[in-house]
C-alpha cells in the first residue's frame, strides 16, 4: 500500500477500534446483552489468539526445508518461557530473539 | 496542581504498563520501518487506533494491500473482545461527563486489567484519576512507538525475524487465555479453523475466512463448548 490508501486504512481501523470501544455503552446500557453475545464474548477471544498465531506464520513456506521448523521452534520455546517465568516481557523478547538468531546465523 | 494525587496515584499503578508499552511500541516502531513505510505512521496509528494487536496486523495489511472491507471486519473480530471490557465499567464510566468518550477509547487491555484489579481509593476524584491513567498509558505508547520508528529508520539494524515478536505476542495472549478459561475447545477450533483456511485458502483471505469458519464451528458445538 502507499499513500492515501494507508491513511484511509488507518482511518478503518482507527474508526472500527473505537467502535468496539464504544460498543456496550451503546447498546447495553439499559437491557442486558443476549446469551449469544456473552458466549462469543467468553470463548472467542482464546480461538482468535490461535487464529492469530497462525495468520503470523501464514507466509512460512511449510512444505520446503526447513519445513517451518524455526518458527515451530520458536513458539515452543516462548510458551516455555510464559509457563516457567511467567512474564510477558521476558517472553516475547526471548522468542523474538532466539528466532532472529535462527533466521540469522542458521541456514 | 488541583489533581496532583490523582496524578500521582495513576503514574504509581502504571509503572509496569510503561515497561511493557515502551518495549513492545518500540518492537512496532522498529518493524513498521523495517518495511519502509516512513516513521511518522508510527505516532499517527498510535494515537488514532491506539491498540497493540491491530497495529502489528495493521502492518500485514499494508503488506498485503488488503481491502477497506477485509481491514474493517478482521479488525473488529481481533479487538471484538474489547466490546465485552465496557460492559464491567458501565456504571464506573456513568458520571465522567465530558471525559466519557475518551475514558472509553482509552480501554486497552492493560488498561482494563489496571481499573478492574487495583481497588478504587474513595478519596481520589475518579473521574481524574481514570483520565491520568488514560493519558499517561497511551502517552508510553506513542513514545515507544515513535522511538522505534526514528531510530529504526536512521540505524540500520538487522531485523530479519522481527516480525516473529508479535507471533510471541499471540503465544503468550494465548497461554493467558488458557489459563482464565481452563477449556480446551476454543484453542482446538481455533487450531482446525486457521489450519484449514492456511491450507486451501490464499493468504489474503486466510484471515477473515478462518474467522467465519470458527463462528460456525463455535454454535455448532455450542453445547459442548459451555458444559
Amino acid at each position: 500500500m502507499t499513500g492515501i490508501e494507508i491513511y484511509l486504512a488507518i482511518g478503518v481501523m482507527a474508526l472500527v477500534n473505537y467502535f468496539t470501544r464504544v460498543f456496550p455503552f451503546i447498546f447495553f446500557i439499559r437491557k442486558d446483552p443476549p446469551s449469544s453475545i456473552i458466549f462469543i464474548e467468553r470463548f472467542f477471544p482464546a480461538i482468535i489468539m490461535v487464529i492469530l498465531i497462525v495468520y503470523t506464520l501464514k507466509d512460512i513456506e511449510f512444505a520446503v526445508y526447513p519445513y517451518g521448523l524455526k518458527e515451530v521452534s520458536s513458539v515452543i520455546f516462548t510458551a516455555f518461557l510464559h509457563l516457567s517465568i511467567k512474564n510477558y516481557l521476558i517472553s516475547i523478547f526471548g522468542g523474538t530473539i532466539f528466532y532472529m538468531a535462527l533466521i540469522q546465523y542458521i541456514n | 496542581m488541583k489533581y496532583e494525587k490523582e496524578l500521582k496515584k495513576a503514574f504509581s499503578i502504571s509503572i509496569p504498563v510503561l515497561m511493557g508499552y515502551i518495549v513492545l511500541g518500540f518492537a512496532f516502531g522498529l518493524l513498521l520501518t523495517s518495511f519502509d513505510y516512513p516513521w511518522y505512521l508510527a505516532p499517527i496509528m498510535s494515537i488514532f487506533i491506539y491498540a497493540g494487536a491491530l497495529q502489528f496486523v495493521a502492518i500485514n495489511f499494508f503488506n498485503a494491500k488488503a481491502g477497506l472491507i477485509d481491514i474493517a471486519i478482521a479488525s473488529w473480530f481481533i479487538n471484538i473482545r474489547q466490546s465485552f471490557y465496557g460492559l464491567s465499567l458501565l456504571k464506573r464510566f456513568k458520571n465522567s461527563g465530558k471525559l466519557k468518550p475518551f475514558l472509553i477509547f482509552s480501554l486497552t487491555d492493560e488498561t482494563y486489567a489496571l481499573l478492574t484489579t487495583i481497588k478504587d481509593d474513595e478519596t481520589l476524584n475518579k473521574k481524574y484519576y481514570y483520565l491520568f491513567l488514560g493519558l499517561l498509558n497511551q502517552f508510553y505508547w506513542i513514545i515507544g512507538c515513535t522511538s522505534g520508528a526514528v531510530i529504526g529508520s536512521y540505524v540500520d539494524f538487522n531485523t530479519a525475524g522481527l516480525e516473529f515478536s508479535l507471533t510471541a505476542l499471540f503465544v503468550v495472549l494465548c497461554i493467558e487465555q488458557y489459563k482464565s478459561l481452563k477449556n480446551i475447545y476454543p484453542f482446538l477450533i481455533g487450531a482446525i479453523s486457521s489450519i484449514f483456511a492456511l491450507i486451501f485458502i490464499p493468504s489474503d483471505k486466510m484471515l477473515i475466512v478462518s474467522i467465519i469458519i470458527a463462528l460456525i464451528m463455535m454454535f455448532f458445538f455450542r453445547k459442548r463448548i459451555e458444559k
